[in-house]
């Protein structure tokens, strides 16, 4: 092996430069990809983008520091809230980026108030507030004038920069309509926010949370000030559902209670189990289940035979059962279970 | 290192050839032929909608894009329209707009429909109506009153209403309350969305004064008893309710428990008879005998005709459409809604000529739709100035499951317009059930 | 005055109701110490059994008493079927098992019985009663609810209190290891527990549908309610439950009719949240608070 190999494998093993490498490759694949699917592939990729980041966010906190939190959806709609005020007239204030930083500032407030009190909780506990959150935050926007009540707000998504049009056009060959527009910004607010928390998570800060949600007591014991961890876990993870939400809205293009109902945490929280608890590769391939798979069933149930309105009936169900199959089948979920096939094999040769 | 060094050249090579190809400036207006013909062929219109099919809202709701559907069999059936099969596509969005968002991206640049039809809910629409109009696709005939599908063809050009709107309703209600009940002390019901919100501004314009109490509900929410309660001690005689069937059962049954007995007048939307009265009486076990005669006296207004004239023609023929291609079942309103609204749509189809295109079809709606005789009682208001739907009503009084007529057709508009009596002869339909 | 009265009442009685749902989830909380989010739809698919059977047979108490045995197989059915073998998987698998089968569940029961609305009929008068010619706002069917509830939790204190069978199940979901060395057949307790918690859940489903309308939905409201009734009271004791539920009930009937029903999930999240940060084990938390 030549010294330069050595000197780029030892640099491999740092994880920062290692997580930041593998985000450039990927904001590089993203640039070709976007630009070459059409606007409705890319409208998916959007919603990917923005349910794979509130996901990893909640597996900072309830995959890895322990606390069950089945109110995300409340924190996206801040997020949301937040980002269609400052969008309403199509005209914001500041730059599209300091509209995201906004977001999740505001969200990251209130998630931090919600944190303090949670920290005294445990188990069933949190999950009984976070979810009495999830219905209350909605139902206050249905009842404040200046948030739209039940119909919402629009959404403006300000027109597509010439300078960011014409650089993707120079290396894709691709135009920029809105629609892709925002899948480019959402995948890299994805990309940029995986780094991060990749590297938080190999930190001093996420092995405490490791060790907290493994046995807060023992940790304790350790010397780990569990209320700041676990103070700190909401903090980032409602960061990142604040970013999510401000990316929610852009896609959706209308903000109203209506879109951020119980279903939203049920399906945040069922994406990071079913693609592997505790991982970023598990949240980032369950959200890609949870984007593409109900649309997979009603179009699979229309070409078996079944009327529209049938097929629309039965996709919940085949939604509901795969839940129940993955749990069962692989408990691990998705990522989990390839890792344990890639070690077996691994042991064996 | 060296492969590397090589993919790295003929990346830049690519780059530099593309670039030097320049851009095409009118690249993006490539697009503006003579006419959009998107889901149009010699044989066949894709046609698509999005509505709850599962999910709260998915009761009632969930039949209109069934209606929609027979209707649509039933022409195809005999040849189409200017020898064109209509392929009706639904999509569910649960009454969510995200999910009305997403699936509508599905219907307009996957499935790539030539129009949208009949797209239910306020919310929901409020998250595609600006995608649909900066991609032209006609929006046609929104299922919902709100006053944003219509009310400014500057804005939303490819977006027209279909039913009459709550604020006109509100107006007619409160008209016919103050000529015929200024003593009464008002208290409203309301859905606590733009439902209950346009109703209540069409009413103040007229009974202002004699409001003594506004209560609403949010749907799918908990118990009505302290609504109800607050509307009794308020000393209400009068109850004005913008509210879904549901909630109408709901009251009603309410009310007996507390012992509430005003003069109820609910919109159109929640006065089903057949459907209220069936749910209602089927509680026979408890104090209510017979469902349709809790119903007894209650006011509403109609526009449309209902299941409970099942002589009038257009529900003649309503019923032999769902004989012949419906999912079996009864008829019930909502389907009649869903036929109704496909009937106008093959209206549109049809004064829009052989050459179909987006443009034309929106162009012939603006022009002839005024013109259309239809089941509605009252004209449609489409002109190059106005999208809004229907806008004719009549207050109506329910009694022994069926509907009678109060007073005339009267007809008005969103604002100040006036209310007035409606001179035209009710439409019956073609012969063949078909718009010629 | 009236106006008072009859928000009070409405308020005791739609207490009530959450109380039946939260006495379930505490049930299933002290037998196997696991939320069951499933709670909800199950019930509301025995309540659909019921309803068939009383549109058959025109019965409403043959009804009522099918969904009661409908809901003690459905609830042993889902615990040896699918609960057992996502035990020690972690506590998130389950609760991910419970909402995967919540809308499985309502999918289903939207396909098998429709999704239209239905009206459940009463066993008794739906009409408020009247006490010295004054209408008092409360059915004789609301009565029968709140005495419901009252007999459910005596028969539970009496189950965990006082019989052989309630102990062993505590020690089952308690300890198991301990319980088995100590010939407790654990896994029949757990049964039992979930069984006896569907039992209860439809009866709260019955009670909720009894003069009202259902759809496959019906619950939705009480989910969330329910769940915030038994975590209010401290999820292991069965009084705490009734108490959690009969304060939301009131506080929420209040709020709604005096300041606006849009109010009322916030209200619901201050009082939880209030109480929690006072007590954080619930009103009701026998367990002295962990020190940690």
């Amino acid at each position: 092996m030549s010294t330069l190999a050595v000197r780029s494998a030892a640099l491999w093993r740092v994880p920062l430069l290692r997580h930041v490498v593998l985000g450039l490759v990927g904001l590089t694949v993203m640039l070709f990809v976007l630009g070459s699917l059409s606007p409705f592939r890319d409208a998916q990729l959007a919603t990917m983008a923005y349910l794979a980041i509130a996901a990893g966010g909640l597996t900072v906190l309830t995959g890895f520091s322990g606390q069950l939190s089945l109110g995300h959806g409340a924190f996206l709609a801040v997020g949301a809230y937040t980002t269609a005020v400052l969008l309403e007239d199509g005209d914001p204030p500041f730059p599209l980026v300091g509209v995201m930083v906004a977001a999740v500032v505001v969200t990251v407030a209130v998630g931090a108030v919600v944190g303090i009190a949670a920290a005294r909780l445990h188990g069933p506990y949190v999950a009984g507030a976070t979810l009495a959150l999830a219905v209350a935050v909605p139902s206050l926007a249905r009842y404040l004038d200046g948030l739209g009540q039940e119909q919402g707000l629009h959404v403006r998504v300000p027109d597509v920069p010439t300078w960011f049009d014409d650089t993707v056009w120079m290396i894709t060959g691709a135009d920029v309509d809105p629609t892709s527009y925002v899948a480019y910004l959402g995948w890299t607010a994805l990309v940029v926010t995986y780094v991060l928390l990749a590297n938080l998570m190999r930190s001093r800060v996420g092995r405490t949370w490791r060790a907290l949600s493994n046995d807060d007591v023992a940790a304790e014991i350790a010397g780990v000030r569990l209320g700041r961890a676990r103070v700190l876990a909401f903090v980032v993870s409602t960061a990142a559902a604040g970013l999510a939400g401000s990316l929610m809205a852009m896609a959706v293009r209308v903000t109203s209670p209506s879109g951020f109902s119980v279903d939203l945490s049920v399906t945040l929280l069922s994406a990071i189990v079913l693609g592997g608890l505790g991982t970023l590769s598990g949240a980032l391939i369950g959200s890609a289940l949870l984007t593409f798979l109900p649309q997979a069933v009603t179009s699979w149930g229309t070409s078996a035979g079944l009327s529209d309105v049938r097929a629309a009936e039965l996709a919940p169900v085949a939604y509901g059962l795969i839940m129940i199959a993955v749990v069962l089948l692989a408990p691990a979920g998705i990522v989990g279970s390839l890792r344990r096939v890639w070690w077996r094999r691994r042991g064996i040769a | 290192m060296r492969r590397y060094r090589r993919l790295g050249a003929v990346l830049l090579v690519a780059a530099l050839a593309t670039s030097a190809c320049g851009r095409d400036p009118d690249k993006r207006d490539s697009d503006k032929k003579a006419g959009d013909t998107t889901g149009v062929t010699d044989t066949s219109i894709k046609v698509g909608g999005t509505f709850p099919l599962t999910g709260v809202a998915a009761p009632g709701y969930s039949e209109i894009p069934k209606g929609i559907k027979a209707y649509f069999d039933y022409v195809n059936a005999q040849g189409g329209v200017h020898g064109r099969k209509i392929q009706w596509t639904v999509k569910d969005d649960g009454y969510n707009p995200t999910q009305t968002s997403a699936v509508t991206n599905e219907l307009v640049l996957k499935d790539k429909v030539f129009a949208m039809l009949g797209s239910l809910g306020t919310p929901t629409h409020e998250a595609v109506v600006d995608f649909l109009n900066d991609n032209k696709v006609p929006d046609i005939f929104v299922s919902s009153g709100s006053v944003a599908w219509g009310d400014d063809p500057d804005k939303y050009p490819w977006t027209f209403g279909w039913q009459t709107d709550y604020e006109s309703e509100g107006k007619v209600i409160g008209q016919y309350i103050a000529d015929n009940m200024p003593d009464a002390k008002i208290g409203l019901f309301l859905q606590d969305d733009d439902f209950g919100a346009s109703g209540e501004a069409g009413l103040r314009k007229y009974v202002d004064k004699q409001i003594v109490e506004v209560q609403k509900y949010t749907p799918g929410g908990t118990d009505v008893t302290p609504q109800v309660a607050a509307l009794k001690a308020s000393g209400a005689d009068l109850v004005v309710g913008f509210n879904v069937p549901s909630y109408t059962a709901l009251t009603q049954l309410v009310s007996l428990k507390v012992g509430y007995k005003p003069q109820w007048f609910y919109s159109n939307v929640g006065s089903d008879p057949t459907l209220v009265g069936a749910l209602l009486a089927n509680f026979s076990k408890g104090a209510v005998s017979n469902g349709a005669s809790l119903l007894d006296g209650v006011m509403s207004t109609a526009y449309l005709p209902g299941v409970d004239q099942p002589d009038n023609p257009w529900v003649t023929l309503y019923q032999k459409v769902w004989d012949a291609n419906g999912e079996g079942g009864p008829l019930t309103n909502y389907l009649v809604y869903g036929m109704s609204e496909a009937y106008t749509f093959v209206q549109a189809l049809q004064a829009a000529g052989q050459d179909l295109t987006r443009e034309g079809l929106v162009d012939a709606l603006a022009s002839d739709g005024g013109d259309f005789k239809g089941p509605t009682y009252g004209p449609f208001r489409y002109s190059d100035d106005s999208h809004l739907g229907t806008s004719g009503f009549q207050v109506v009084k329910l009694a022994g499951g069926a509907t009678q007529p109060l007073t005339d057709v009267l007809t008005t508009d969103i604002g100040d317009a006036d209310i007035e009596k409606y001179d035209g002869e009710p439409a019956t339909p073609p012969s063949n059930g078909i718009p010629k | 005055m009236q106006q008072f009265m009859t928000t009070l009442l409405g308020g005791l009685t739609l207490g009530a109701v959450y109380a039946s749902f939260a006495l379930a989830l505490c049930l299933i909380w002290r037998s196997t110490r696991v939320v069951n989010f499933a709670q909800a739809p199950m019930a509301m698919v025995t309540t659909y059994v019921g309803l068939e059977v009383i549109e058959a047979t025109g019965s409403y108490w043959l009804g009522f008493a099918v969904a009661l045995a409908a809901g003690f197989v459905l609830g042993a059915l889902v615990e040896r079927l699918l609960v057992r073998h996502v035990e020690g998987a972690g506590d998130l698998n389950i609760v991910i098992l419970t909402l995967g089968l919540f809308v499985a569940l309502h999918g289903l029961a939207a396909l098998v019985f429709g999704s239209d609305y239905r009206s459940f009929p009463a066993p008794f008068g739906l009409k408020g009663l009247h006490v010295g010619g004054h209408n008092v706002a409360i059915t004789p069917f609301g009565v029968f609810t709140i005495v419901a509830v009252g007999i459910v939790l005596v028969l539970l204190v009496l189950l965990f209190r006082s019989t052989d069978v309630g102990l062993r199940m505590r020690a089952a979901a308690f300890s198991p290891e301990v319980a088995r060395l100590l010939g407790v057949r654990v896994g029949a307790m757990l049964t039992l527990g979930w069984a006896l918690a569907a039992v209860v859940g439809s009866l709260a489903g019955l009670l909720i549908a009894g003069g009202n309308l259902v759809f496959p939905q019906y619950m939705d409201s009480v989910v969330v309610y329910g769940f915030v009734a038994a975590v209010l009271g401290g999820l292991d004791s069965p009084v705490g439950s009734v108490v959690g539920g009969l304060i939301l009930g009131l506080v929420l009937s209040f709020v709604s009719g005096y300041v606006a029903g849009d109010l009322v999930p916030v209200t619901a999240l201050i009082v939880l949240v209030g109480v929690l940060l006072v007590r954080p084990g619930g009103l009701f938390s026998h367990v002295a608070e962990r020190r940690v």
